[in-house]
């Protein structure tokens, strides 16, 4: 085990304020089994937190866990600054809200009314006012006296987000909340989540769109069983790939040595196709100049320079296939 | 965090609106106490009125009993239905993330029973009570009927009977992992208490006053019991993952032995690079 427990070591938010949540070394097994183990990292308050993964990867269960609806097999945590015991169930559950993979409603009760029996569960004392809101957050209103069994997986999807609204949790879990939506319903649920992060709730959130991830998140942590990286996007790009300039000119250069090592900056170069190469560089900003100033001397003709960028998925993908133990289960 | 009655309240508040809009339960409701109000309508009117008193009084007891049967077994149906239904149906999760107890949930899941179920076993037996009246030609019918330690065992048995269903019914619910086998297993369960009921009806025991407050307060007691009984069954975790807490993890498998845990790479935020 990792002797290292500073705090960029066990992914600890760079905010000042007292976490949302603290996990403490959380192992959940079920039975030989083991779903997650040994994950430690915190959230700010107010912050965006991705936990991306691959299928089966203990995401859910991780979800399941610090929402209080199983008990973790060793570890600590604390939740909306409550220890994770099951005698602190209820007070936890107060303070939070959890959008489950399926949203689970009652199809033969109409909109508002499951929203109902929720405002009451959470003892509300003007639910008709609250679920109001609730509905107009998630464009609803007009559907709310529906049965919730005969709308749209959509549709559902927004049901149930409204309802995680309906007590103000301090930390929003949503697992998966865009999954099977179209490209406009997902965006809508993703602007939800940026009005949430605007109203300082802390929002964890699973899911397998990484370019959604990227756009959202003020930090991702990606989960195979155990934690293998927490940070923020940028970072996390930054350190699994080196910093690179693409070149493209219109013919092939005669010698590409000559030109590239002449540009100050340049660490190392590749050819990518015919007349196409891919330069490590220090700092990609200040070396683009040089290069096209060595290319100009050596009298290429520059088609483009630009900055390789990495999405969130390069980083995925590289992590996913660095892992021996990633093998879909 | 105390017993909340607001939080009961919105369980049984919607159970009552489910069971409105459930076409098994409307229909099971509707069915079941108007068969179990042909057998003693037919019964009391085949009476003559020549018929001996100590013969009238042992149908009237029959009667007695197949108007507690309804009570018992419809809310066995119903309550068995209600915890693996709720899981089945993916809506226990998201009850469970709330600040709901269970004590509340299941508190509010068995009222919603009672209440319609009890309703309906009164209103079977007032009109039977006023049919008697109105119809019967033997008039030891009418008095059996009317007697005393017969009402008060009807409204106190009716209630608790369906006590004991309801709890053994959920307890099962809890448990078990298909709606069909919580309801056979939930049916089964209300066996129990009425075979007492009928050594009662059957002069095994001579039906009084006391026997029946006896009887009764016996109920009541089993019913507290089965409450807690079933309260502590009902566990979270095993509902929503088919898998108790208690269980202890063995070692192997797939769980490296300790201190074989890999190295995570990590990095923290931007104050401390
Ligand atoms: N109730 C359970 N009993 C036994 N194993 C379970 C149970 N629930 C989850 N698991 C196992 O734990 C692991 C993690 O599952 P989990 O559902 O948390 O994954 P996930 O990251 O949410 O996956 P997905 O992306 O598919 O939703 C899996 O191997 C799964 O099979
Ligand atoms: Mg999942």
């Amino acid at each position: 085990m990792e002797a290292d427990t500073t705090t960029a070591a066990r992914g600890e938010p760079p905010s000042g304020k007292p976490p949302a949540l603290v996990v403490d070394h959380l192992t959940k097994r079920f039975g030989d089994r083991t779903a997650f183990e040994d994950v430690s990292f915190s959230v700010a308050q107010g912050e965006v937190f991705g936990f991306l993964g691959p299928n089966g990867a203990g995401k859910t269960t991780t979800v399941r866990t610090l929402g209080t609806l199983i008990a973790p097999t060793s570890g600590s945590a604390s939740v909306a600054g409550i220890p994770l015991t099951m005698d602190n169930g209820p007070e936890i559950r107060q303070h939070i809200a959890i959008m489950p993979e399926n949203p689970g409603l009652y199809r033969r009760l109409t909109v508002t009314e499951n929203l109902q029996l929720f405002a009451g569960l959470y003892e509300q004392r003007n639910a008709t006012v609250r679920i109001g809101e609730a509905l107009e957050a998630v464009n609803l209103t007009a559907r709310a006296r529906d049965l919730c069994g005969s709308l749209s997986k959509g549709l559902r999807q927004r049901v149930g987000l409204a309802r995680a609204l309906l007590n103000d949790p301090a930390v929003m879990f949503l697992d998966e909340p865009t999954s099977g939506l179209d490209p406009v319903a997902t965006r809508e649920v993703n602007d939800l989540i940026v009005g949430l992060r605007q109203r300082g709730v802390t929002v964890f959130l699973t899911t397998h769109r990484l370019e959604e991830a990227e756009r959202l998140c003020d930090r991702v942590a990606f989960l195979n069983t155990t934690l293998r990286l927490v940070g923020r996007p940028d970072e996390l790009r930054e350190r699994l790939f080196s910093r690179s300039l693409t070149v493209e000119t219109l013919t092939p250069l005669a010698a590409p040595d000559d030109v590239f090592n002449s540009a100050v900056g340049v660490e190392s170069w590749r050819p990518e196709g015919a007349s196409s190469y891919v330069l490590s560089v220090t700092d990609p900003r200040n070396v683009a100049p040089q290069v096209t100033r060595a290319l100009v001397a050596a009298g290429a003709d520059v088609v483009s320079i630009s900055e390789s960028r990495h999405s969130l998925e390069d980083v995925y993908l590289q992590l996913i296939n660095d892992d021996p133990e990633a093998s879909p289960r | 965090m105390k017993f909340s009655f607001i939080r009961l309240g919105a369980v049984l508040h919607k159970e009552l609106r489910e069971y409105r809009r459930s076409p098994f339960i409307v229909l099971t409701m509707a069915v079941l106490p108007l068969v179990f109000l042909i057998e003693p309508l037919i019964t009391i009117f085949r009476i003559g009125p020549s018929v001996a008193a100590s013969t009238a009084d042992r149908a009237v007891s029959g009667t007695f009993l197949v108007l507690l049967i309804a009570p018992a077994l419809l809310p066995a149906v119903i309550a068995a239905y209600s915890v693996v239904g709720e899981r089945e149906q993916g809506t226990l999760e998201p009850l469970l993330t709330t600040p709901l107890r269970r004590e509340e949930l299941l508190l509010g899941k068995a009222i919603g029973v009672v209440v319609p179920a009890v309703g309906l076993a009164y209103v079977v037996f007032a009109v039977v009570q006023v049919c008697a009246r109105l119809f019967a030609s033997n008039t030891y019918v009418v008095s059996a009927l009317g007697q005393g330690s017969h009402i008060l065992a009807e409204i106190l048995f009716a209630p608790l009977l369906a006590g004991w269903s309801i709890w053994v019914g959920i307890g099962i619910s809890a448990r078990a992992s298909d709606v069909r086998v919580a309801q056979q297993l939930g049916t089964l369960s209300s066996i129990p208490p009425l075979a007492v009921v009928a050594l009662v009806s059957f002069d095994v025991f001579t039906p009084s006053v006391t026997l029946a407050v006896v009887f009764a307060l016996i109920l009541l007691v089993a019913d507290v019991i089965l409450f807690r009984v079933v309260s502590a069954l009902f566990d979270r975790e095993r509902l929503i993952t088919g898998a108790s807490a208690q269980r202890a993890p063995s070692a192997g498998g797939q769980v490296p032995p300790a201190g074989t845990v890999r190295r995570i790479p990590r990095i923290g935020g931007s104050d401390d690079g």
